[in-house]
């Protein structure tokens, strides 16, 4: 199985030596790295030919990796109904450089492009509607990026004299507590409940005394 | 007719002047004061409310199946004339089941805004009790009563179907407790 999704991952490297950065196999499943300006023609490539016939995307997702020059990796699933396999397209790009858009090549891309912009800001050129989708009517804000705190910015609504939901600043009365029991240095127990006895010896059995 | 301290009266009727006037003051006081006939209008009252409460499913989130459960066979409310209504013009109680999410808010507050009086609003699972599981999100209303009053809050995540009808059974003795002809 790992060597049919090489000699595929080789084969596609092989035909788009200058669009497609790299290839990798791992846990049974082919991931490989394209350039984000020739990302349509990969995706109709492996759209359209024989040996790959990828004829699903599965879905679009951003994510986020602050420390990379490139923050953004936008991951493209693939699926192939008649050879029966599974590939990964990745493409990086940062804040200022859009994607251009697959609508083209998929229509099912249009929501998840949306959904990728609402919450990571990850622009797609040329797409026909690009706005938000999932996030609030007037959010500010990309919140799955990894700046964007938890419990946001002025995320607080409420009904009052105004006659109507306001929005207002943040104010927790409980601050987010994250528990991690198991960890020598934050856990509350050393020992699981349960493992008192873990280490121990099994009793010896006592010999009968006379009757 | 009111308690009269004097036994000789009562006897004939008053000639219209100072005394007759003091007693019809007096009987229609006692009456105005919670008379009889109208503590009954509000028993009688309160029996038509809480024995037809109809209502308006807001079922937003995972709540709603439990919600669902609680209407069908096992713990059927049909029995109890609890019948969930699509509109909020013809429900008493909005039940809100599940999160509330920024977004829903204000098309929330719109919908109880249309409800008639007397109405009720029970709060179910601890999303619509509190935020919840989702306490600390950017986008989530921390409690449905931050955006309307809630007589009653069904604590669970969620809620067990029976634990939806106990807490329909206590917004029924809230009524009886609490509930006036005019609300």
């Amino acid at each position: 199985m790992d060597l049919a999704l090489k000699d595929l991952g080789d084969y596609l490297v092989g035909e788009f030596p200058d669009e497609i950065l790299g290839c990798e196999v791992a846990f049974d499943q082919l991931t490989i790295k394209a350039r984000h300006v020739s990302i349509a023609k990969v995706l109709t490539f492996l759209r359209d030919n024989v040996n790959c016939q990828f004829k699903l995307l599965v879905d679009i997702c951003g994510a986020d990796y602050p420390e990379r020059e490139q923050r953004f990796e936008v991951v493209y699933h693939l699926l192939s109904l008649t050879h029966n396999n599974r590939i990964r397209v990745k493409v990086a790009t940062d804040e200022q450089t859009p994607v251009p858009s697959v609508t083209g090549v998929f229509s099912a891309a249009n929501w998840f492009e949306r959904e990728a912009w609402d919450l990571f800001g990850i622009y797609f050129s040329d797409h026909p509607d690009l706005r938000r989708i999932l996030t609030d009517y007037g959010f500010e804000g990309h919140p799955l990026r990894k700046d964007f705190p938890l419990t946001g910015y002025v995320e607080v609504r409420y009904d009052d004299e105004q006659k109507r939901v306001v929005y207002e600043p943040v104010k927790l009365t409980q601050e987010f507590r994250s528990f991690d029991f198991l960890s020598p240095w934050e856990g509350v127990q050393q020992v699981l409940p349960g493992d008192e006895k873990a280490g121990e010896a099994p009793p010896q059995p006592k010999p009968e005394g006379g009757a | 007719m009111g308690i009269i301290t004097d036994p000789a009266q009562g006897q004939a009727p008053l000639p219209p002047g100072p005394q007759q006037d003091a007693l019809l003051r007096q009987v229609t006081g006692e009456l105005q004061d919670k008379g009889f006939v109208i503590a009954s209008i509000d028993k009688l009252v309160n029996w038509a409310r809480t024995g037809s409460l109809w209502p308006m499913t807001f079922g937003l989130a995972c709540c709603a199946i439990e919600m669902i459960h609680a209407y069908c066979s096992r713990y059927d409310l049909d029995r109890f004339g609890v019948v969930p209504r699509g509109s909020p013009r013809q429900s008493d109680v909005i039940i809100v089941a599940g999160t509330l999410t920024n977004k829903m808010a204000p098309a929330f507050r719109k919908v109880y805004d249309q409800m008639a009086e007397p109405r009720y609003v029970i709060s179910m699972g601890s999303c619509a009790n509190g935020g919840g599981y989702y306490h600390y999100s950017y986008s989530v209303v921390r409690g449905c009563d931050r955006v309307v009053p809630v007589d009653i809050y069904v604590p669970g995540c969620p809620p067990t179907a029976e634990a939806l009808v106990y807490g329909i059974l206590q917004l029924q003795k809230k009524i009886n407790r609490t509930g006036t002809l005019w609300r």
